[in-house]
């Protein structure tokens, strides 16, 4: 493919699309696992919202 | 059953305020959006790079065009949806609008900065600079700057719920360049080119070259709505976090209050 005398141009234009765009998809798949794993530690060791801890409590009475 | 056991019609907007009903909708419709935005990306990047023609005038950095357009009208649509979002919450209170307005922000300032970026790389061979204070240059800088200021502003202000309310009022107040962007080519005399793709009398390029174009914007957009779904799960999830590890730093401190009583 000849893309002619300012092919680095071109080039270099698609290079930082696509590392842009594989920087924000990673870091948004990191972030997500991230929190989850923090979330599932917590609710492993029975860590529950105060607001469904009153709820289950009011229902106990 | 009388009309008072009837539960009470909600819209699809309060139906969607349930952070919960969202997880399960945005869990079925994201790879959805995922794999129709990576088929028309890829399809449209075979019709820039095999199919279209050169530009008579600009030759083969045309093709950077496919890619520097999407981002610009992407990072603009970016902010158009944090004002709304902002709309949404200082006006109806909706509980996902502020998690829309923060998800929304780093997404649309990666794209408007691949468009300043891939527009410089564009101008070098075609202007013969990379950067000139064009209005339609320094308005889009701009853009990049209200994306940057969100996203510090929110960082900046420990309290959540005003770190909301401050970012929606500078959103709603900052959708003001817009318009000016939209039509600085028209309104100052500019490097930049004029509108060649929305314009009242339709567009001025080839359909050779518009086809790809479209569909390479309407890939970028899916991938954008995919990428924004994501955020604002990770922004729910995150806010659950926070809830939870407040609880169980109650838990420990009635522990402890016990344990010294």
């Amino acid at each position: 493919m000849d893309l002619g005398p300012h092919a680095a141009f071109i080039w270099a234009s698609y290079g930082i699309y696509v590392a842009v765009l594989a920087l924000l998809i990673g870091w948004l798949v990191w972030e997500g696992r991230r929190i989850r794993s923090r979330l599932e530690d917590l609710e492993s060791r029975g860590v529950a919202r105060r607001s469904r801890v009153s709820r289950e409590g009011d229902q106990g009475r | 059953m009388t009309q008072t056991d009837a539960a009470p019609r909600q819209t699809l907007t309060q139906k969607l305020a349930n952070p919960t009903r969202f997880m399960q909708l945005s869990g079925t419709l994201m790879p959805w959006f995922a794999g129709a935005a990576a088929a028309l990306i890829v399809y449209a990047m075979y019709l820039a790079f095999f199919v279209a023609p050169e530009d008579y005038q600009q030759g083969q950095t045309v093709k950077i065009m496919f890619i520097h357009v999407p981002a610009a009208w992407l990072g603009m649509m970016g902010y158009a949806l944090i004002a709304i979002s902002s709309f949404g919450y200082l006006v109806f209170r909706h509980p996902l609008a502020d998690v829309s307005a923060k998800a929304a922000a780093p997404i649309g300032a990666a794209f408007t900065f691949l468009a300043l970026a891939t527009g410089s790389l564009w101008g070098k061979p075609m202007w013969g600079t990379y950067w000139v204070w064009d209005a339609r240059l320094t308005s889009m800088l701009i853009l990049l700057f209200l994306y940057f200021g969100l996203m510090a502003l929110r960082s900046a202000v420990d309290d959540e719920a005003m770190a909301g309310k401050l970012c929606a009022v500078l959103g709603l107040v900052g959708v003001t360049i817009l318009p000016i962007i939209k039509f600085s080519v028209d309104w100052w005399n500019t490097l930049h080119q004029p509108a060649s793709v929305i314009r009242m009398d339709g567009p001025t390029i080839h359909s050779d070259l518009l086809w790809p174009l479209l569909i390479s914007a309407l890939g970028f957009s899916l991938l954008f709505f995919a990428l924004h779904m994501k955020g604002m799960r990770n922004e729910i999830l995150r806010r659950r976090l926070k809830s939870l590890t407040m609880a169980e730093v109650d838990r420990a401190r009635s522990v402890s209050a016990a344990a010294a009583g």
